[in-house]
């Protein structure tokens, strides 16, 4: 098959270019491959001249996940918003519409009505819009054949009869338009710099699992095949053995209470669930800062002293450290700053955070809280001084899983 | 051209229509993703109805391997018949048995192949069918022959996004995310599976179901599948339509976990401090 299908160059090309700049610029990863093959769609008269499908096919095409349907809804409106109606033009004309009384036609009446193509249509719309403007009454619109208004045989308006009309406005429609669609960005929810929820929880956990080198199988254990097949005189036996599996090593230390508590449920699913995937899984405690005793359960009834784990600890673990690090300066400058009254500590929060770093090279700082809102509460600049922070999102999930990986952990230092 | 408009008992979004189109007309696999429970696998059993078509199903587990899909040589069955010289092993083509993906290239006529769950299989798996599924042909060194498809298969491909697919893998599909059925939609598609289903108690169930999905911190949100069982045991239990909007009959059918079932009865009817995107952080 010829692999480019030449195309002729449509009257729009324009506009197309512009999608696929726009589909750049919002940052959906397009290449020219899926460009190419949506003209050939396009060539193959797939879309059959609707804006509506042509938005489908063109998604599917160009679009291959979903967390970039929010991004590429963007992209869309910003391309072909101009063929349909604007917001602020929308108003104004619905200002002034109201829904009168449904419109009947005969047959012969609707065969008076041609059909227009979508070029003469818009042409129309907007020569009929300039003229309006000048007119500035639209309210006496209602039942006319030429302008816009509502129950009118003119190409544009809503519940009206033309098999080309332009559809302004109308609420609720159930062959939804391809721009009000994008409008509506349905899919912002998938967008991937949302929180994480459930469901989007088992995608990160299987970002965790990229912890995992993979490779899990069987494998002919020749040696013990030959040394059975002798003792079988000759009777081929085959020895199958399971090819070692490495491990990972993942330490995870949870911020609970106080602020957390809101995030609390998701760090504990979300890690309970890791807990069962990594095969080398330890998990701590904490409230706002470490200090001396790394709590082993959630309460804080039993602790180990943590400068001997660390001590202990095989520092090739990877850390995964959650907690909003929001909390009273104090408690990371101060000796006995500790936000739990009964709690003493020697030693201020900063110097065991800066211990921990030193232990593990490999280490990073999930936060729940919004980037943006980071500079401006003093604690998490503080801590983002000493580890290096990112968003616990699928996205910052996934970058912190990849920095770990690359172990770029070693590079962080302060200042840099 | 192939045209696919659906089946009488598989009840398909117009979007859905138009990718399965496409894919069929650029000759493109076409990946679903989307929930559980929204009838992906069962696309592909559509379309070979629909077009009727024979159906190949190459169900992905951890341990598959790509090339398992296109051919294997038992080399083991071979060493076996070496060794009593009462078979011709020098003829290789016998040891080769061709895999589902194999089998859909070497039919004669076009055919549907579903390769179910691919994000079950290794990291690595989507890029070594690369070139096969752009090509739709491959090689067997062992014997030297190509099998290339006379007619490129129609290919789907499910995944339940577990691990993300290769972007060079991607670029060559055709992608569709099947979102959940809106009330409209579902409402067709139990009545596929329910013809004559009281109208009142489907509407009480719908609205009872879309408001259990609304919980966003549930573990796992009740499919259409769940749906599917749940109104059988409504229709079987003869629950009378008042009691549906007033209690959950048969809660377990729809929600499968301990927890679930008790968020959903500490919620007091109410979402909001269940929901993770509306809560505000003044909890000190």
């Amino acid at each position: 098959m010829d692999r480019i299908t030449r195309i002729k160059p449509a009257r729009d090309q324009g506009v197309f270019i512009n999608f696929f700049a726009n589909l750049k610029s919002k940052g959906v990863p397009v290449s020219l491959h899926e460009w190419l093959t949506l003209h050939r769609a396009l060539a193959g008269d797939l879309s059959q001249c609707s804006l509506t499908r042509f938005y489908h096919i063109a998604r599917s095409i160009l679009v291959k996940n979903e967390i970039y349907f929010d991004r590429y809804d963007m992209a869309f409106l910003d391309t072909f918003s101009g063929i349909e109606t604007t917001d602020e033009l929308l108003d104004r004309v619905l200002s002034c519409l109201r829904q009168t009384r449904d419109l009947k036609l005969t047959e012969e009446e609707k065969k008076e009505l041609k059909e227009l193509d979508l070029d003469e249509v818009l042409k129309n719309f907007e020569r009929q819009l300039i003229e309006q403007r000048n007119d500035k009454d639209y309210s006496s619109d209602n039942g006319g054949n030429r302008a816009i208004g509502t129950s009118g045989t003119s190409t544009q308006g809503a519940w009206g009869y033309n098999p080309a009309g332009i559809r302004i406005g109308q609420g609720i429609s159930r062959n939804k338009r391809a721009v009000q669609i994008a409008e509506r960005r349905a899919f912002k929810n998938y967008s991937s710099d949302r929180t994480l929820d459930t469901r989007q929880m088992k995608v990160a956990l299987s970002h965790l699992r990229s912890l995992l080198p993979v490779g899990e199988g069987e494998e002919l254990s020749i040696k013990k095949t030959i040394d059975t097949t002798c003792k079988n005189a000759g009777e081929i036996e085959l020895v199958w053995e399971n090819r070692l599996k490495k491990s990972s090593k993942v330490i995870l230390l949870m911020d609970v209470g106080g602020s957390m508590t809101p995030y609390s449920n998701m760090v504990e699913r979300l890690f309970s669930a890791a807990s069962s995937q990594i095969s080398r899984f330890k998990h701590f405690y904490f409230h706002n800062c470490i200090y001396q005793d790394l709590r082993t359960d959630m309460n804080g009834d039993n602790t180990i002293p943590t400068l001997d784990y660390l001590k202990a600890e095989e520092t090739d673990y990877k850390v995964i450290i959650v907690g909003d690090a929001e909390m009273a300066p104090s408690e990371l400058t101060w000796a006995n700053g500790a936000v739990d009254y009964w709690y003493y500590n020697d030693e201020p929060g900063s110097v065991w955070l800066q211990r921990i770093r030193d232990t593990f090279p490999d280490i990073v700082w999930l936060n729940p809280l919004p980037q943006r809102r980071w500079n401006s509460i003093k604690s998490v600049r503080m801590v983002r001084d000493i580890f290096p922070m990112f968003e616990l999102t699928l996205e910052g999930l996934d970058e912190s899983i990849r920095f770990l990986i690359s172990g770029k952990g070693r590079l962080h230092q302060v200042g840099l | 051209m192939d045209y696919f408009k659906g089946t009488p008992d598989y009840v398909i979004s117009p979007e859905l229509q138009d990718s399965v189109n496409v894919s069929i007309a650029l000759g493109r696999p076409l990946v679903v993703k989307g929930e559980p429970g929204t009838g992906k696998t069962l696309l592909a059993h559509a379309i070979a109805k629909a077009l009727d078509k024979k159906l190949f199903i190459w169900n992905i587990k951890s341990t598959t391997k790509a090339q398992e899909g296109l051919y294997v040589y038992d080399t083991i069955n071979r060493l076996n018949d070496a060794r009593f010289g009462d078979k011709d092993i020098s003829d290789i083509s016998q040891y080769i048995k061709l895999g589902k993906l194999g089998e859909a290239f070497a039919a004669e006529e076009q055919v549907v192949i579903i390769i179910d769950e691919i994000d079950k299989a290794e990291l690595e798996f989507p890029n070594d069918l690369l070139n096969e599924l752009d090509e739709m042909s491959f090689y067997i060194p062992e014997t030297g022959k190509t099998i290339k498809a006379k007619h490129r298969p129609i290919v789907i491909i499910t995944s339940n996004s577990e691990k993300e697919l290769p972007d060079p893998f991607l670029r060559r599909c055709i992608f569709h995310y099947i979102e959940f059925p809106d009330n409209e939609l579902m409402q067709e598609i139990v009545n596929v599976h329910f013809p004559d289903i009281e109208t009142k108690i489907l509407r009480e169930a719908l609205k009872k179901f879309y408001w259990l999905r609304e919980f966003d911190m549930l573990r796992k949100k009740p499919s259409t599948s769940e749906l599917i069982d749940w109104l059988q045991a409504l229709i079987i239990g003869g629950i009378p339509h008042s009691r549906i909007s007033k209690e959950l009959p048969f809660m377990g059918t729809l929600l499968k976990k301990k927890e679930d079932a008790d968020l959903v009865d500490n919620s007091d009817g109410s979402h909001y401090a269940y929901k993770t995107s509306k809560r505000s952080r003044r909890v000190y």
